[in-house]
């Protein structure tokens, strides 16, 4: 009887398949130079990752990656490098933690916001390689969402603001943006974009 | 594969000879409130139980009342205390320390937001209450201290016989959590001059869902399951027979195999402790390596620049289990309060990991542990961004 019930393991097979076999690690010693490198997270949430890219002809041609974190932590970052290696710039740029954790065959609930960083270290790295090269970056903003209609706060403001220090309360967003001052509507989800970012960035 | 199992603060394994007394009362089916043969028999194995707890607290049967486990024998006891504010008692306070477990921790912040005072005392860096600091909390409003006996995460034993002194010089009940203490070292109400004290069976080998509240005779004591009149009206619900003989015959276990117990959790604890510190550089003991002042068979580790899911995932693959302070093995977004209560930083936190040991652990699982456990957290490590 007891033999019937077979255990789960905690995540899917693709994850832990990554976890097991993490791809493109960064090897202490290798002899990789990066044309970018990107980093987010924070310890106070436990994960921390960084991404390093080589582009050449607007398309990422390798990458490499380490995250202080979890198992779901470690595997979308290494799914993340399997998937943007080949990819413009702007494909990279466009990738989303969902289309991350769908290659992985899904994640619980309560790992998304906070494991799934690889997209956003990429972005970071992508970021950085175009700044170190005097290059315009036209895709900053292009994959922003709008929040607070009213006032046309969008996700990436909210970002940039705590990632600046400039802003860690809901009072000091309205401050510096006047999100949800007008109809209001949108206070949940704004409370929730800044409470996701002071997490990340630990501020 | 090979499979070790150092999770015992969390749940152990039930001892043979529990399992056999159960099933040698298998037939003892009757309801112990009823008035048949069946039914006495019944009442009288249980009673049987309620003095071999006695015996291993020593105190007085008549004080031992049987729930469903320590979280119900907590929240029957804080819940004596807001009956009693409600009641309009000047003694509306209680205090508790910041490192109790969530059944006394999330009961208390439950009282808070229902407008009750519940203060939480501090500890040290080791863990242990600043007697200090209670001492300096307490008033004339205290209605009841409640301080654990010996701590699940961290092992460290608490200084409850001087924390019953000071709460009774001030007037006021106290109450310890001895569930994680049960079985590894002396725990006699006399002694620790306890009003309330609450135990699991499943800690010290013996079955689930079954523990005890020990209320000392002319102390406050009000049901907090209302129905039918077992446990003298004071806990209703049908008596869980097989359960109750079983935490009997652990009770017994416990009392007879305490000193051999504690040498033996100790020996391997120590072992591995130092088996760790010889071969992975840069590691943290979180609590206390005196003997006297932590629970036997705990050893909580930090791995500094090594999150503690992933360990905890790498050494199950391998048949080792464990547990972790790491908020990603939890589902909250807080790594464990009990260390960070301590002083631990969030990263050493984060970083975590509690190896339990019990009477079903051997040398051979401490070697096997100190075989597979470095090159885990060198490959953790390596892949960190966090270097040590």
């Amino acid at each position: 009887m007891a033999e019937s019930f077979m255990a789960q393991w905690v995540y899917t097979d693709t994850v832990k398949d990554h976890f097991i076999n993490p791809r493109n690690l960064w090897k202490e010693g290798e002899d990789f130079v990066p044309d970018g490198v990107g980093e987010v997270g924070s310890l106070a949430c436990g994960d921390q990752m960084r991404v390093g890219i080589k582009v050449s002809d607007g398309r990422i041609t390798d990458l490499r990656w380490l995250t202080y974190g979890c198992a779901s932590a470690i595997a979308s970052t290494s799914m993340m490098s399997e998937m943007a290696i080949g990819m413009t710039l702007e494909e990279a740029y466009h990738l989303t933690p969902s289309m991350i954790t769908d290659a992985l065959g899904g994640l619980p609930e309560h790992k998304f916001h906070c494991s799934v960083l690889g997209d956003k270290a990429l972005r970071a790295a992508i970021d950085d390689y175009l700044e170190k090269n005097g290059m315009d970056n036209p895709y900053k903003g292009s994959t922003a969402r709008i929040i607070c209609e009213c006032k046309g706060v969008t996700d990436h403001m909210i970002e940039e603001l705590v990632k600046s220090s400039k802003v860690s309360t809901f009072e000091e967003l309205q401050k510096e943006t006047g999100c949800a001052t007008a109809c209001g509507k949108c206070r949940e989800r704004i409370m929730e974009e800044l409470n996701e970012c002071l997490h990340i960035y630990g501020k | 594969m090979r499979y070790v199992y150092l999770d015992n603060n969390g749940t152990t394994r039930m001892a043979d000879e529990v399992i056999a007394f159960m099933h040698s009362c298998d037939e003892l089916y009757g309801n112990a409130s009823s008035m048949h043969t069946l039914g006495r028999q019944a009442a009288a194995g249980i009673e049987w139980a309620r003095s071999e707890i006695a015996k291993l607290l020593s105190s007085d049967a008549d004080d031992v009342y049987f729930t469903s486990g320590a979280s119900e024998s907590n929240n029957m006891v804080l819940n004596i205390f807001r009956d009693r504010a409600d009641a309009g008692d000047s003694r509306n306070r209680i205090i508790i320390s910041t490192v109790e477990h969530p059944a006394t921790i999330e009961t208390a912040k439950y009282f808070v937001s229902k407008g009750y005072h519940v203060d939480q005392c501090p500890v040290d860096s080791i863990g242990r209450l600043r007697l200090d600091v209670l001492e300096s909390m307490m008033g004339d409003d205290v209605a009841l201290v409640s301080v654990m006996t010996g701590n699940n995460e961290s092992g460290t034993i608490q200084p409850v016989k001087e924390a019953a002194r000071i709460a009774h010089e001030h007037g006021a009940y106290f109450h310890t959590d001895a569930t994680q203490a049960i079985g590894k070292i002396p725990v006699s109400v006399e002694d620790i001059g306890a009003d309330y004290l609450s135990l699991s069976g499943h800690k010290f080998y013996g079955p689930k869902g079954v523990g005890v509240l020990y209320a000392k005779h002319g102390v406050p004591l009000y049901p907090f399951v209302h129905g039918g009149h077992q446990e003298k009206g004071m806990r209703a619900g049908t008596y869980n027979n097989q359960a109750i003989y079983g935490i009997g015959k652990a009770a017994e276990l416990a009392r007879e195999n305490l000193e051999e117990e504690h040498r033996m959790l100790w020996q391997m604890r120590e072992a591995l402790r130092r088996g760790i510190e010889t071969r992975i550089p840069d590691v943290v003991v979180n609590g206390s390596n005196d003997e006297s002042l932590c629970l036997p068979g705990t050893l909580n580790m930090s791995f500094p620049s090594a999150e503690g899911e992933s360990i905890l995932l790498y050494l199950d693959l391998e048949g080792i289990e464990v547990s972790t302070g790491s908020a990603c093995a939890t589902g909250s977004l807080e790594p464990s309060y009990v260390l960070l209560a301590a002083g631990l930083d969030v990263e050493l936190a984060h970083g975590s990991i509690r190896f339990s040991f019990g009477r079903y652990n051997t040398m051979d699982d401490v070697d096997y542990v100190l075989e597979k456990l470095p090159p885990i957290i060198e490959k953790v490590r390596s892949m960190s961004t966090r270097k040590v």
